[in-house]
């Protein structure tokens, strides 16, 4: 299974697939017709960049929770070393979705920060993700860091699931899709927006899915230099 | 059999907070301190923000009674146990233990905030129910963080780092459920709202016995 993220990785086609699709998502987002919508307007647009943020996150932490387990199932450090890579581009993500995110608000709600259901989810979901980092960081014993912060993905992504999803949706909001304010799914003429949004939503998680390849790599190749006995090169020449 | 290995186990706890009275003792002392800063900080604040202040102090309480549960016992001691029982008993009986200790914990915290800061109190039966399934979801959930924190190393700094985002949701829970023993307001999805918490309770439950083999093995 290992063999699923790093063996396809190095095949070219998907990274020429996910420049493709994320040039028509930013150059087809600008400037394709969008449906006119009282208040959003233009801003609708935002729904190419920053709803695709949110997806790819989700689908990063889940890969994460998903080596999580592989982990804690096999004891073997690659499938750490995925599950952290895929972590940290995870909270990128999350970073460019609020960013996204507060600066549509502050031109649609009026302010960047207005104590959304939504917003304050992610907000606790990405504090959850820091604090995953910071428990790495305070461990020196490589297995123990891998099964403690296993344990600790694993139980706060379970527990995040219900909060981002369930929580929302059971309180009033400003967001779209919410409170009787229009998603994307009720919006006139949503086709041509679609064909937009899917490919978007592809290329950026294609684009995440390489930046984490790109970490796992290089986290490979330092753990096995590290864990080589016999050493392949001779350090001082 | 497992019932009784549970009870076992939550009496050795229990008796060993009542041979350890001073540690009791000292939460006492530092939910009193507490309360009497929050008193002379604020006075009798209206009730939403007498609401806050109680949630506050509940978490703080949390961090600082539960989070012993795992780190009082000598990190040694867990492996004479690892040998003698099953590690979900452990953790359940902790868990049970943690719970009791917090409710005991909040009863005095809430009478002192009456006596204090001021009854705003309309439904008291409400909002001690809540206050309640507040002492159960923090106790759980801090429980498990200080089976983590117990073996990184001991560090009780980790706590406060890991379970303030995860307590963070479930205390805008609980001072949404508690308003309205606060205020006389109209709430629709109470009760869906507490399902929601109690649901959230179990999957605490159910992942710790889950996760927690994975952590007690070295």
């Amino acid at each position: 299974m290992l063999k699923f993220l790093i063996e396809p990785m190095r095949k070219s086609w998907w990274k020429v697939a996910c420049v493709v699709l994320v040039l028509y998502a930013i150059i087809g987002g600008l400037l394709m017709p969008v449906p006119r919508q009282h208040i959003l307007n233009e801003t609708i647009r935002n729904l190419y960049y920053h709803v695709p943020m949110w997806f790819t996150m989700i689908l990063l932490f889940t890969g994460a929770f998903a080596y999580s387990i592989k982990y804690l199932r096999s004891g073997r450090l690659e499938y750490d070393i995925n599950a952290v890579a895929l972590t940290k581009v995870g909270i990128f993500f999350s970073l460019l979705g609020m960013v996204t995110g507060m600066e549509w608000a502050q031109y649609t709600w009026g302010a960047a920060w207005s104590n959304d259901p939504k917003q304050l989810g992610t907000a606790v979901c990405m504090l959850i993700y820091f604090a995953y980092l910071i428990l790495r960081g305070g461990l020196n014993d490589e297995e123990k860091r891998a099964k403690i912060s296993a344990v600790y993905n694993i139980f706060a992504f379970a527990l995040m699931i219900p909060l981002i999803w369930v929580l929302p949706r059971m309180v009033d909001s400003l967001h779209p899709g919410n409170g009787g304010n229009p998603g994307f799914n009720a919006y006139d003429l949503d086709a041509r927006m679609r064909g937009v949004f899917y490919p978007a939503v592809i290329g950026w998680f294609l684009l995440g899915l390489w930046i984490s390849t790109l970490i796992i790599r290089t986290e490979l190749i330092r753990y096995r230099r590290d864990n080589d006995f016999i050493p392949t090169k001779n350090k001082q020449q | 059999m497992a019932a009784s290995k549970l009870t076992t186990l939550i009496y050795k706890d229990l008796l060993l907070e009542w041979r350890q009275k001073h540690t009791f003792y000292g939460v006492l002392l530092y939910v009193g301190a507490t309360v009497f800063m929050v008193y002379m900080m604020s006075g009798q604040p209206e009730a939403k923000i007498w609401n806050a202040l109680f949630w506050i102090t509940q978490l703080f309480i949390a961090v600082n009674s539960v989070a012993k549960s795992f780190l009082q016992e000598h990190p040694n001691r867990f492996r004479y146990y690892f040998t003698i029982v099953r590690p979900a008993h452990f953790l359940l009986a902790k868990m049970v233990y943690s719970t009791l200790l917090m409710v005991a914990v909040s009863t005095i915290a809430l009478l002192l905030f009456n006596i204090m800061l001021g009854t705003p109190l309309v439904q008291v039966g409400l909002f001690v129910a809540v206050t309640a399934t507040g002492s159960i979801s923090l106790a759980v959930i801090f429980t498990f963080l200080s089976a983590i924190a117990a073996r990184a190393q001991n560090n009780s700094a980790l706590i406060a780092i890991l379970g303030f985002p995860l307590a963070t949701p479930i205390l805008m829970i609980l001072s949404k459920l508690a308003v309205k023993a606060i205020v006389p307001v109209y709430q629709p999805g109470w009760w869906k709202l507490m399902l929601v918490l109690l649901a959230l309770d179990i999957l605490v439950i159910i992942l710790g016995i889950i996760l927690f083999p994975f952590l007690w093995q070295e």
